[in-house]
């Protein structure tokens, strides 16, 4: 098994095009796993460790730029402002150990659907930036996994980094699990309000193959929202309107049962989840409005 | 291939390191270092936790080929040889040490917390030291040592 540890981005890519089996790795929390337990026999391990810049985070044109290597702690820190959904996300992942290493780019790679990083993504509008030695292709959050740990990343690819518009209303993650940290999500939600584009922003976790959008619940919040003029007057929702979003985000998951949770369990939790979370999103947007 | 580190203050080469291997192998097996221990190797337990370049990390998911160059402090490296870190005697004083297993990666979790925190409330100590489990379930006594080191980092006792 070769160990290589590309000195800047062109090497790295360099090296990935060469070794297609061979196994990248940034912050390491999910591929040491594998590697310590002789699940995975790669060729090659590509440590991105030493790529400069890859852990940049930058705003431009209310977009903001997080580099791929961008550690949970510094997601934690950084994105209350701009990000606030993937920095309370972030707070969720395992313990201060595990997030000084593990990586919001590992998160997208290792495509668990139950990533805590993954639903805020969704909910935020997010693209996802990857790139081989023939160039660099944005692809938007939700068309990036195509199963469970399964991505539309090609065997030359890299991810560089994500994109997403710097949040100009409130945004909220809410996630169950049997403790209050160490836990991967029994099932989680996102949720992202947008004032400026007048639209509704969802993201489930860990409850289907892949990351889910409740594209159902945010069209029917919009229209509440829109036809009872309450993005320029905020005023407190109906117990009704709360219910029935909550209930179409119980109808766009699509869970199973496994060790971790029943699939009854998941669409209940699910339910009191999306309460909370326009509870909270829509109690701070009456508050402060947009930004 | 072959690996230079700095582990406690101390330049080292290690020849044959393999691809795959882990930072926590590199140290118990091929340094010799049990002081940090072995048990999960998948994150969930804390005993294994040292420093890299001055951050708090679980040495079994770091591969030792990402801490080439890099400088490693394991609890060995905390105080000078037949010295106790201000963190480790706190633990003794308090009675926070059982069968003793967990007590490396906590001491370190307690000195990286007490370094960011020098005066944590009971809720900043317990997400700090969420990573490290205790299987003696002795957690009220580490809680009391935490504010014990704490005490004494506020009386500038702490430090290294």
């Amino acid at each position: 098994m070769d160990f290589l540890q590309p000195k800047s981005w062109a090497e790295a890519l360099e090296a990935r095009a060469a070794l297609p089996g061979g196994l990248p790795v940034a912050g390491g929390t999910d591929v040491l796993v594998a590697l310590n337990f002789r699940r995975r026999h790669p060729p090659a391990i590509i440590d991105l460790g030493r790529v400069p810049g890859l852990d940049e985070v930058s705003a431009d044109d209310g977009w903001l730029r997080i580099g791929a290597a961008t550690t949970y702690d510094r997601l934690m820190t950084a994105l209350p402002a701009d990000f606030p959904a993937l920095a309370l996300a972030a707070r969720t992942v395992g313990s201060p150990q595990i997030r000084h290493r593990g990586t919001i780019g590992g998160n997208l790679g290792t495509a668990s659907p139950a990533g805590d990083a993954l639903p805020p993504l969704l909910a935020a509008g997010a693209q996802i930036e990857v790139a081989s030695r023939a160039g660099t292709r944005r692809i938007a959050a939700p068309d990036f996994f195509t199963g469970p740990k399964r991505t539309v990343l090609a065997p030359d690819e890299l991810i560089s980094a994500v994109h997403v518009p710097r949040a100009r209303g409130p945004q909220q993650f809410a996630k169950v699990g049997p403790r209050n940290a160490m836990v991967i999500a029994v099932c989680s939600l996102a949720l992202a309000l947008h004032p400026d584009h007048r639209r509704v922003g969802t993201g489930i976790g860990s409850s289907g193959p892949v990351p889910l959008a409740a594209t159902e619940a945010e069209r029917f919040l919009e229209g509440v929202l829109s036809a009872e003029g309450l993005w320029d007057a905020p005023r407190p929702l109906s117990a009704s309107v709360r219910a029935d979003f909550a209930r179409f985000v119980t109808i766009a998951a699509r869970p199973v049962d496994d060790v971790r949770g029943t699939a009854a369990y998941r669409t209940e939790a699910l339910r009191v989840l999306a309460g909370r979370v326009l509870d909270w999103a829509w109690a701070d947007y009456c508050r402060t409005g947009a930004r | 291939m072959r690996l230079h580190l700095t582990v406690n203050g101390e330049p080292r080469a290690v020849d044959d390191v393999g691809a795959d291997e882990s930072l926590l192998s590199l140290l118990r097996d091929r340094i010799g270092l049990a002081g940090t221990k072995n048990a999960c190797e998948q994150g969930e337990c804390g005993s294994c936790s040292v420093y890299l370049d001055g951050t708090l990390v679980c040495s079994c998911l770091v591969l030792a080929g990402q801490a080439a160059d890099r400088d490693v402090v394991t609890v060995e490296g905390l105080a000078p040889p037949g010295t106790l870190d201000p963190v480790q005697q706190a633990f003794i004083s308090a009675g926070a040490v059982q069968c003793g297993f967990c007590t490396p990666g906590l001491v370190l979790a307690v000195d990286d917390l007490i370094r960011r925190v020098p005066d944590p409330s009971d809720e900043q100590i317990r997400e700090a030291l969420a990573g490290n489990l205790c299987r003696c379930t002795g957690y009220q006594k580490i809680i009391d040592a935490v504010h014990l080191a704490a005490e004494g980092a506020g009386n500038g006792h702490h430090g290294h």
